[in-house]
This record gives C-alpha cells, sequence and structure tokens, in this order.
C-alpha cells in the first residue's frame, strides 16, 4: 500500500474514532457540558485541555520552526508551556471559585458593567480569530500534501471541512472526543520521534536520544553545529547574538498570553472542585510535556537528515518526498549556477533551496525513509491537532457573537432560533474570512499564533489578575486599561506586518522588539494604565470587594451556573 | 472564616507563589535565555547546558512546579480550614 492509500485509510479511521465517541459520550450529557460535567476527572479533563490546546502551530509548525531555528526556536517550547505554571498558580483557582463560564463573564461581573464585559468580548473575537488564521493555514499545508494539490486548494478543502466539522462537531466536541483526539496526536507525534530516533542515534527515547552519539561516534548536535556551520547558519546550540532581546520578549508574550486565552480559561470552570482545577493544570501540562519535549528532538534529527540528504547532492537523484513537495509549492528549487546540485546555503544569493518550515514535521518521517503508515498516521494527527482546536475557536467566537453580543447587548428579545442561526452564520463568516487570511498569512502557523497570543497578554492578563489579587481595582482603571493594550499591540503590529498592509521596517521596532513579542510591552502599558487609573478613580463598591475576598477562598465553592 | 484568618492564609499563599514564581523566572528567562550563552560552556551528555535548560530542562521544572503547588496548597487549605468538603 502506498502513502496516499495509507492516509485515506488512517485519516478516515480516525474521523470515524471521533464522530462515535461524540455520539456515545453525547448521550445526556450535552447539559453537563455546559454545567461543568460534575463526572469529569481532572486527569480527562488535563487531556481534553492539551488536545484543545496543541493546534497545528505546536503539532506542525514548532518543530520545524525549531528546526531552521536551533537554539532561539526554544523561546517557543518555554514560551508554551511556561505559561501553564501562570494559569495553575495565578487564575485557574480563582475562576473555578467565581463559578461562571466565560471570561467576558468574568470580567462584567468583576467589574460591575456591561462595557467592561463588551470589551473583552471584542477582545476575545480578535484573539480567537487571529488564532484560527494560524490554523488554518496548518490545515492548508496538511491537505496539499496529503492530497497532492497546490496549497491555495488545500485551504479550500480545509474551509470546507473545518466548517462541517464545527457546526456538526459544534457542541458535540465535548471532552471525550477530546481525550480520543490527544491520544491519537500524541501517539502520531511521537511514533515517528522514536524511529528516527533508534535510526540515528540507537536510543528509543528521543528526548534523550538527540544529546547521544551517532555511529561515527559524535554527538549529534556537535555534529548538527558542524553542518550548519559549513553552509553558514548560526551553530545549531547557539543564540544568535541579537537574538537575546526577541527571544525574551516573545517568550514572556506566549506565557502570558496562555494564561489569557479564553478557550483556554474556559476549562478550569468546568471541574468539580477548586483543588481539581490546580491538579487540572498541571495534568493539562503534563500531557502538553510530552510533545513540547519530543518536538526539538525532532527538530534537530530533522535538520541533521534534511542538511545530509540535500545538500550538495544531484537535483535529479532526490528522492520522491522531493518532488511531491514541489508538487504543493511550499518546496522550491531553482538551480541558479545551473550545476545540476542542490546548494543549500545560508547565503540568500547563493541559495537555491526554499523551504517553507512548516512542512516539516510532516516531511520528516519521508526524508528518513520510515513505513508508508507511520507518514499517514503523521498526517492524520496533525488533521485532528488543527481541527480539534479550529472548532473550538470558532465555537468562542459563535457564542461570543450569537449569545454574549447579540443576545446581551444588541437584541435581548431574540428568539432561540435566531440565536442559533447567528451562531451558524459568525462560525461561516470566520471560517471563511480566516482561510483567506490563511492563504497569505503575516508569517508562519506558529508565528500567527504567537501574534493572537500577544493580543491575549496585552488584553485579558492584567484585567483577570489584577481583579484577583487587586481589590482596589476598579471598573475604570480595567476597561482603559484593555482598551489601551489591546490598541496599542494590534496597532503596533499591523504597523510593522507588511502582509497586513503596515508601512513599518525592523529598524524602527521599539526597543527593537517584533511584532510577536510586543505583547508584553502591551501588557505592561495595560497594567500601569489600570493601577493608575483606578487609584484616581472611585473604588469599586463593598459587594464587589466582597466577592474578591470570597473567590481567594476554596471552601464554599459551587458547581458553576450559566450565565447564560 | 474572621478576618485576621483569611489574611494569614493569603499571606501565606502569596509567599508560596513568590518562591514557585522564582524558581519558574530562574529556569526559563535565566538559565534558558539571558545566561544561556555562558551556561553552554557546560554540557550533559552531548547538551550544552543553556540549550538543554531552554529546550528541555525548563518544561520538566515547570510540571514539578504545578504538582508542588497543588500539595503546598492542599495542606495550607486544610490548615486554615478552607477546603472543599
Amino acid at each position: 500500500m502506498g502513502v496516499k492509500a495509507w492516509t485515506m485509510l488512517i485519516v478516515g479511521l480516525t474521523f470515524l474514532l471521533y464522530i462515535i465517541v461524540a455520539v456515545w459520550a453525547r448521550a445526556g450529557s450535552t447539559k453537563e457540558f455546559y454545567v461543568a460535567g460534575g463526572g469529569v476527572s481532572p486527569l480527562a479533563n488535563g487531556m481534553a485541555t492539551a488536545a484543545d490546546w496543541m493546534s497545528a502551530a505546536s503539532y506542525l509548525s514548532m518543530a520545524g520552526l525549531i528546526s531552521f531555528m536551533g537554539f532561539s526556536g526554544a523561546q517557543y517550547l518555554m514560551g508554551w508551556t511556561g505559561g501553564y505554571v501562570l494559569l495553575a498558580l495565578l487564575l485557574a483557582p480563582y475562576l473555578r471559585k467565581f463559578g461562571k463560564f466565560t471570561v467576558p463573564d468574568f470580567i462584567g461581573e468583576r467589574y460591575y458593567s456591561n462595557t467592561a464585559r463588551t470589551v473583552a468580548l471584542l477582545c476575545a473575537i480578535l484573539v480567537s480569530f487571529t488564532y484560527v488564521v494560524g490554523q488554518m493555514k496548518g490545515v492548508g499545508v496538511a491537505f496539499s500534501r496529503f492530497l497532492e494539490i497546490p496549497f491555495t486548494q488545500g485551504i479550500f478543502v480545509g474551509i470546507a471541512i473545518v466548517f462541517f466539522y464545527a457546526v456538526l462537531g459544534g457542541m458535540k466536541g465535548i471532552t471525550y472526543t477530546q481525550v480520543a483526539q490527544y491520544c491519537v496526536l500524541i501517539f502520531a507525534f511521537t511514533v515517528p520521534a522514536i524511529f528516527i530516533s533508534l535510526q540515528m542515534v540507537g536510543n528509543p527515547i528521543p528526548q534523550i536520544g538527540f544529546g547521544g552519539t551517532m555511529q561515527d561516534g559524535t554527538y549529534l548536535l556537535d555534529k548538527l553545529n558542524l553542518l550548519s556551520k559549513d553552509l553558514g547558519f548560526e551553530e545549531y546550540t547557539n543564540m544568535g547574538m541579537n537574538d537575546k532581546t526577541n527571544m525574551f520578549f516573545i517568550t514572556a508574550a506566549l506565557m502570558l498570553g496562555t494564561a489569557g486565552l479564553p478557550h483556554v480559561i474556559v476549562r478550569f470552570f468546568t471541574v468539580p472542585k477548586v483543588r481539581d482545577a490546580r491538579k487540572s493544570a498541571g495534568y493539562a501540562l503534563l500531557f502538553i510535556a510530552i510533545l513540547y519535549t519530543t518536538a526539538p528532538a525532532i527538530a534537530a534529527f530533522a535538520r541533521t537528515n534534511l542538511i545530509q540528504t540535500v545538500s550538495d547532492k544531484s537535483y535529479a537523484e532526490m528522492p520522491a518526498w522531493f518532488k511531491k513537495w514541489e508538487a504543493s509549492e511550499l518546496l522550491v528549487f531553482e538551480d541558479k549556477n545551473g550545476d545540476g546540485k542542490i546548494q543549500y546555503l545560508a547565503d540568500a544569493t547563493k541559495n537555491e533551496l526554499v523551504i517553507d518550515r512548516d512542512i516539516m514535521v510532516l516531511a520528516n518521517p519521508e526524508i528518513a525513509n520510515l513505513p508508508a503508515w507511520v507518514i499517514a498516521l503523521v498526517v492524520a494527527g496533525g488533521l485532528a491537532a488543527a481541527l480539534s482546536t479550529a472548532a473550538g475557536l470558532l465555537l468562542v467566537i459563535a457564542t461570543s457573537i450569537s449569545h454574549d453580543l447579540l443576545k446581551k447587548n444588541i437584541m435581548p428579545n431574540i428568539s432561540e432560533k435566531g440565536e442559533l442561526l447567528a451562531a451558524r452564520i459568525a462560525i461561516a463568516v470566520a471560517v471563511v474570512g480566516a482561510g483567506l487570511a490563511g492563504i497569505n498569512p503575516p508569517g508562519f502557523v506558529a508565528q500567527v499564533v504567537a501574534l493572537a497570543f500577544g493580543l491575549a497578554a496585552a488584553s485579558f492578563f492584567p484585567a483577570i489578575i489584577l481583579g484577583i489579587f487587586d481589590k482596589r481595582m476598579n471598573r475604570e482603571g480595567a476597561i482603559t486599561g484593555m482598551v489601551v493594550g489591546i490598541l496599542f499591540t494590534s496597532f503596533y503590529i499591523w504597523y510593522f506586518k507588511p502582509q497586513l498592509g503596515g508601512p513599518g521596517s525592523p529598524e524602527n521596532y521599539l526597543f527593537g522588539i517584533k511584532p510577536e513579542g510586543i505583547g508584553v510591552i502591551g501588557m505592561l502599558i495595560n497594567a500601569l494604565i489600570s493601577l493608575l487609573i483606578s487609584r484616581i478613580t472611585k473604588a469599586p463598591p463593598q459587594t464587589v470587594q466582597n466577592l474578591v475576598e470570597d473567590i481567594r477562598i476554596p471552601k464554599g465553592s459551587v458547581a458553576p451556573t450559566a450565565g447564560h | 472564616m474572621n478576618k485576621k484568618n483569611l489574611s494569614a492564609y493569603w499571606k501565606q499563599n502569596l509567599r508560596y507563589l513568590a518562591i514557585l514564581l522564582i524558581i519558574w523566572f530562574v529556569v526559563s528567562f535565566c538559565c534558558g535565555i539571558l545566561f544561556a550563552d555562558t551556561l553552554n560552556q557546560f554540557k550533559i551528555g552531548g547538551f550544552p547546558l543553556g540549550f538543554w535548560f531552554a529546550q528541555q530542562g525548563s518544561i520538566y521544572v515547570f510540571v514539578v512546579l504545578i504538582f508542588v503547588y497543588v500539595r503546598l496548597m492542599n495542606k495550607l487549605d486544610k490548615d486554615y480550614d478552607v477546603d472543599e468538603s
């Protein structure tokens, strides 16, 4: 059986699995999903959170980026895991005690204001939309390779499937489906890594393997450093000196953003007890860490393999995967000096091979000559990761618009049916918009997603943290802070992202910070303004101050009530 | 629970947070970024140390930190009798 047949088979089987689980778990449990699914253990919740969380960015894009960035790729590894520490310590237990469903609910109540709720809503929509754009590119990459069609067409197939999945899956995309998706994606991610690790360094544990020695007795990383240096790249394990500032800020933006992402925070509202909320975050991170410690190993293996396979080799003798990826137009070879060989070099004027970073994870098992079913498995895992996250985010957008915005603010008399219709339309508009934006995204998948995190950090993080830890924080401070934070950050991103039509150029970066890292500054501005304004305006009412005291202790927590 | 107890409980909670978050900052931002090039002079196995912290070590520490926090807080909740029955 060829790769294509295997892919059809495995993708088909996994989709069938999700549908079966969704139907099985749905019986009598739709309501449970809303009222915190009293029976969801922290373990299952942790696994579901991990699946929800790990998107195309983690699965498809991250290892590829690290493999081209080397050391500083760690900003994604630390950024997307370290945020869970903040989440567990600073947010999860208190938000659980608060006992409502959504972030705008918390903001609206804590700041006793509908304006605050609306501002939070708009921020949630912007953040989620940016995030979905990143997912759509990931879906497009997976389909273009899988069906061997150009990337743009891959995106259109992706739009159709995500739409179907989000509308059909809708509320059915419940915890247990995500548990199944977690199992598929973690299996699909680690199996090839184990194979390749055995192949290259003879160690079945990739996390240890990429620090091991190759057959000729040299350390893999030393060898990779040497290869990179020969081609004019930075040594793999070294940080380029000018990277330090940006690595610091991007890591911080991702961490703070994690703790501000609406669809992640929501998960901690839905466990039975406060202490479960704490533990749940721990389990979630544990499950995420399995993928996140494997990814850098894959990155190092893939990089070594890639260089050894293509560098200075004759184009005519390239293996089949090379030609197939050329069909997707995500890998382009141009024989500049006409010698029929591939010169892969850091120097852009002489380099003849351009590789889209986002194809690395999918291409990796083929480069390593693994069996066809492993390659198919990786495609299935990538689709699981991208689709589950995209569908989850689209739901956040849809409920925000149909429920919180229309019903609570603009048209309180809207009927149940009208609300549902509005939700469906919102999903349709969001997915098509995101798909079109995904054709020409402002960066690689992981970079686009990083922008979403920056926006989350700059808007929600201070409002929630101060809402818990600063009793004196009031309506005026929080609203001004959120508005200024998100405006500043989105303006900066627009200004310095040429793909969005911004006029700025890198020399003018504020303190040299890239748009991916600016969320940290936005967050600081937000916090400072909030603190300043809250101190010169009226203190929050006594009832709200009592509420803050109350969420600080676990005792007396009740199941979340529908704020809907 | 009376006011005095509540503030003692909260203070202890903040103390735990401060300690754990300092460790969090040190393993990621200090070992993995700010002083990584210095640490890279040392090696464990084939890993330069700074590189290891950035791409492996910090993540392991994060997981441990959360579970330590869970233990500490469960005990604190009991001591102050604010745990959920």
